[in-house]
């Protein structure tokens, strides 16, 4: 029943007036997700050349160049330059603002920096609040930056330079030896083992983590096929059979809505994450927990791929306990104005449909994603 | 598990009916076999449902129990939930079953502050050193045991019972003579004469959780106490038994007491519930205006302890934190007139008065789990007192941690909780409580003057009835409020949006330990998928298990089932006590299993119910830091 039950229908007319405009749009201000828009862009541009170039580009030059401190130093603007590379993850792109924030910090005191590094964090999490890894990204960051007992002993600038020194591991920058994708690749490692020869997996979106791990099993000489979901409304899925097939890996694509219908052919599910939650839940593009209670109910396993920085310390009850973002849809067809349309891009799939996540902690069930939490923020 | 039960060719006839029966006909039995000792004696006309007892296999883990002793408690407590799934049939006094057991009874027995749960253990041999000995509570079964001596089943089980004790405790000779030897390492200063109180000694000097050998010191006394478990002994036996081997305390008082409240148990142990009939019982009658008279006489308690002791037992004081809360303050007093008799040293001597003071409590009223971790954490402190304070430095650094303590894990995590539950409270939502718990009240509150819109439903239930307390708080804040009983539970469940439950603690299984009822709402939520949201300071988790409600709980006084206050009218069960195959069940508390729950809101932020054992490790880490 819509409103729940009888008894609210005398509160209900009481407040219909003030409610009647709220009904009709539920968002007065819609927040369009900036998260999901750079997804697009990304996933309209990215091509392996492409990226190979990028790669080849920015390769071994991991560090900026020392140089002098663009006056006014903005974070945004540091930001903003990494996120544009396809290849790095918003959230990398944030914590490489961060580092670079400490390194051409004018501060003098640890306090001070540390000051400006909260300020920092913060002002990256406003430019985009929908984006959970982001702010996840953010918060571990600090976390683990600040985190060095022995600071205060140190003068400044050797302290500082532990700062840095940490930020860059936190980062995967540092040394040649820890190259920009390496998270991403340990997942890939450890997921080999869990596709055999003749599997079928059944992707949805387009995760550039997944990604990594059906390339390197391509790699390897496995041989499987994948069965792509199309991914509405960004048609994210379609972009990844392209990839796929210029892999030479053998694959299908289905309509969202035939997920359940090719369901009893798929081995295991494969999806990336937006976000991993305290509960041990994801977040990820709208259809996940669509796709889980699917698997769930034919007894497939969901493995979820995602890195550690992903892990946030939200603990959503039901779907509509998240952070809107909201994401136009472009029927190709005018929409009546009275007419509302979901346009929510995410959703949250519970704990109890996911069998295993692969991150680059290792290879964790859903229940210790909240032990790894109380850890670190403990 | 079950290729360690040694197979057995006979159903012994002692073995424990399960279910509701009438207390046997006194009778039979021949020489009780030693081994299946460890049912209950009650049985001695056929039941419709026998179950053979556990055998030997405990024996060898007593044996085994020994090297043990350094093994980590989380797994022992988990190594005992495993073996928790039997202990539905075996609720019980197997505790009779003594000695033989002792080692791992006696771990189990000294389960932190839970009677129930120390018989629970108890009766899980296999389980048994799965919990860390706390001194207190192995002191408390003695107690208990002690004026529990008086409520006994039935006579003539008793007087069986009693007999196989005796032969019990001869024939684990051997096993005593090894714990002695260890004993007679540490237990100098307080024997007194007496094997048993030679142990209590021992077992006062080191509350570490982890110490084995205070366990197994414990076990000789524990043995005697355990005998107890059933109320088997008869009147006689018991007064002869109370005192002597769970002589205690050098003073008379307790003894005393003992009798007296032996001679009360006595007259409603009859219709006791055959499947509780290991969780303590007392007539609750004249137990107040004894100890009200008795207030001058007993000069081995503080009168601040004393007071809160009869608060308790009146239920003027009820609810897990002020409980806890005012059995500390009552500690600080007690703690800042103490005073070091010569040739004894603080630590000792402070840490077995502290303990009788905790067995005197238990008397009034079993202790709960948040306060038996309070007890503990006050324990270790004492213990951890370096050597080179002066009595009066180490007073007032025990003082200010007992402050510490109170402010920092109940006061400020409680405003932490506060914190974390109002962003789980939209606009628009129905809430509904059930009980009264004074961190869900203060969640309303603070949602309320946040300005959020919501109304409340207050679930209630008999025969305490705390919620009228609750909404009458509530309203008087301004709340919208709806008040109902449990009944009518599935009623209203379709119109809410979340569920807030307070707990009496948590276990590392996940599962809630609240007020009874508590379970029925959250698996009625469960059923309409409403998120039920527990609100539960990390001090009262536990790293013991449970899967029932059966094993441990807290008995209360059946009388306020059968009268309904203001209705004198409803007088049907007037004469309950004197009728044959009646019985009244008054339980204080219910297990909820953790599937039930979605997410528990503690001071450590919002975790799922499988975080339980993670906070249990950091949080009993950090104390070694404080």
């Amino acid at each position: 029943m819509w409103w729940r039950s009888a008894s609210f229908i005398m509160d209900r007319q009481q407040n219909k007036n003030d409610v009647a405009l709220k009904d009709s749009n539920p968002n007065p201000n819609p927040k369009i997700s900036a998260y999901y828009e750079t997804r697009a862009a990304h996933h309209g541009v990215v091509t392996t050349d492409w990226l190979a170039q990028a790669q080849a580009a920015t390769g071994p030059d991991h560090e900026p160049q020392p140089q002098a401190r663009p006056d006014p130093f903005s974070v945004i603007d540091e930001f903003n330059k990494w996120r544009k590379q396809p290849h790095l993850a918003e959230a990398v792109a944030a914590i490489r603002a961060l580092a670079a924030v400490i390194r051409w910090s004018e501060a003098s005191t640890m306090m001070q920096l540390e000051m400006e590094l909260k300020k920092a964090s913060d002002s990256l999490k406003s430019w985009d609040t929908t984006s959970i890894s982001l702010t996840a990204a953010c918060d571990l960051f600090m976390r683990y930056v600040t985190r060095t007992s022995a600071l205060e002993y140190e003068d400044f600038n050797s302290a500082k330079s532990r700062l840095i020194e940490r930020a860059h591991k936190f980062g995967e920058i540092s040394h040649k030896a820890f190259p920009v994708l390496s998270a991403r690749k340990v997942i890939a490692m450890l997921s080999q083992d869990f596709i055999f020869d003749g599997c079928t997996i059944l992707v949805h979106g387009f995760s550039r983590v997944v990604f990594q791990v059906l390339k390197l099993a391509a790699q390897n000489n496995k041989l499987f096929r994948v069965f792509c979901t199309e991914g509405r409304p960004d048609r994210t899925g379609l972009r990844l059979a392209n990839e796929l097939a210029k892999l030479n890996v053998p694959v299908k694509i289905l309509i969202d809505s035939a997920v359940a219908y090719a369901m009893d052919e798929v081995d295991m599910v494969f999806v990336g994450a937006d976000g991993v939650v305290e509960s041990g839940g994801i977040i990820n593009m709208m259809g996940t927990y669509q796709i889980a209670l699917v698997a769930h109910s034919m007894n497939k396993p969901l493995y979820v791929a995602a890195e550690s920085y992903k892990f946030a310390r939200l603990y959503p009850l039901d779907q509509k306990d998240l952070a809107p973002a909201i994401r136009p849809i472009d029927f190709g067809v005018p929409i009546p104005s009275k007419v509302e349309v979901e346009s929510s891009a995410r959703d949250y799939t519970p704990p109890q449909y996911l069998t295993l996540l692969f991150t680059d902690l290792g290879v964790l069930t859903p229940s210790v994603v909240s032990d790894e939490l109380i850890q670190l923020y403990l | 598990m079950d290729a360690r039960r040694a197979p057995r060719a006979v159903i012994d006839p002692k073995v424990r009916k399960v279910g509701f029966f009438a207390p046997p006909e006194p009778s039979q039995s021949g020489p009780p076999d030693p081994i299946s000792f460890e049912l209950a004696p009650s049985a001695n006309s056929l039941s419709p449902v026998m179950i053979p007892p556990p055998s030997h296999a405990s024996e060898n883990l007593a044996i085994h129990a020994s090297p043990d002793a350094t093994s980590p408690s989380a797994e022992e407590s988990f190594a005992a939930g495993s073996y928790s799934s039997s202990s539905e049939f075996f609720p019980g006094p197997m505790s009779p079953a003594p000695s033989s057991r002792v080692g791992l009874r006696n771990g189990a027995a000294a389960s932190p502050g839970r009677d129930g749960g120390e018989k629970f253990a108890s009766s899980f041999p296999r389980s048994g050193f799965d919990f860390t000995v706390l001194n207190d509570a192995s002191l408390a079964i003695r107690e208990r045991e002690k004026a529990n001596k008086g409520g006994s089943a039935v006579e003539v089980k008793d007087q069986t019972l009693n007999a196989k004790q005796k032969k019990e405790k001869t024939s684990k000779a051997e096993r005593r003579a090894l714990q002695e030897a260890q004993r007679a390492a540490k237990a100098a200063t307080k024997a007194e004469g007496n094997k048993a109180s030679g142990t209590l000694a021992s077992v006062n000097v080191k509350p570490n959780k982890a110490a084995k050998p205070p366990q197994k010191v414990d076990n000789a006394s524990v043995a005697a106490s355990e005998k107890r478990g059933g109320d088997r002994p008869p009147e006689k036996d018991r007064k002869k038994d109370a005192p002597q081997p769970r002589m205690q305390y050098d003073d008379k008082g307790r003894v005393e007491k003992a009798k007296r409240r032996a001679v009360v148990r006595q007259t409603e142990a009859r219709n006791r519930v055959e499947l509780f009939r290991h969780l303590p019982q007392y007539e609750h009658g004249s137990q107040l205006p004894d100890l009200k008279a008795k207030f001058f006489q007993l000069d081995s308690v503080h009168p601040a302890v004393y007071k809160v002791g009869l608060q308790y037992l009146s239920g003027d004081i009820s609810g897990g934190n002020a409980r806890c809360i005012s059995m500390l303050q009552a500690f600080q007093e007690a703690i800042k007139d103490y005073s070091v008799p010569s040739e004894k040293t603080l630590v000792r001597d402070l840490t077995a008065k502290i303990s009788s003071y905790v067995s005197f409590l238990i008397e009034c009223r079993p202790i709960s789990i948040s306060m038996g971790n309070a007890i503990r954490f006050l324990k270790s402190r004492i213990a951890k007192l370096p050597l080179t304070l002066s009595e009066s430095e180490s007073k007032t650094s025990l003082q200010s941690d007992i402050e510490r303590f109170i402010n920092e894990k109940i006061i400020l995590a409680n405003k932490v909780i506060v914190k974390h539950a109002v962003t789980k409270i939209r606009d628009g939502d129905v809430l509904l409580t059930y009980g009264s718990s004074t961190a869900v009240e203060m969640v309303l509150v603070h949602a309320h003057e946040l300005g959020k819109q919501f109304r409340v439903v207050v679930v209630d239930s008999r025969p305490k009835l705390r919620g009228k307390l609750l909404l009458r708080r509530l309203v008087e804040k301004g709340l919208s409020c709806t008040y109902t009983h449990v009944n009518a539970v599935s009623y209203i469940m379709n119109a809410v949006t979340r569920v807030f439950i307070g707990a009496s603690s948590v276990l590392s299984n996940g599962t809630v330990y609240s007020g009874v009822g508590t379970a029925c709402v959250a698996m009625v939520a469960h059923a309409f998928r409403i998120p039920v949201l527990v609100c539960c300071e990390a001090y009262k988790f536990h790293e013991r298990v449970q899967h029932d409600s059966i094993c441990s709980n807290e008995l209360g006084d059946p009388d306020v089932i059968a009268t309904v206050r203001s209705r004198e009218d409803v007088s049907h069960l007037e004469a309950w006590a004197t009728t044959e195959n009646l019985q009244l069940l008054n339980l204080i508390y219910d297990a909820t299993p953790s599937d039930y729950v979605s997410m528990i809101i503690t001071d450590y932020g919002m975790v799922p119910p499988t975080s339980v054992p993670v906070i249990v490790r950091e949080y009993s880490r950090e104390q070694v830091w404080i």
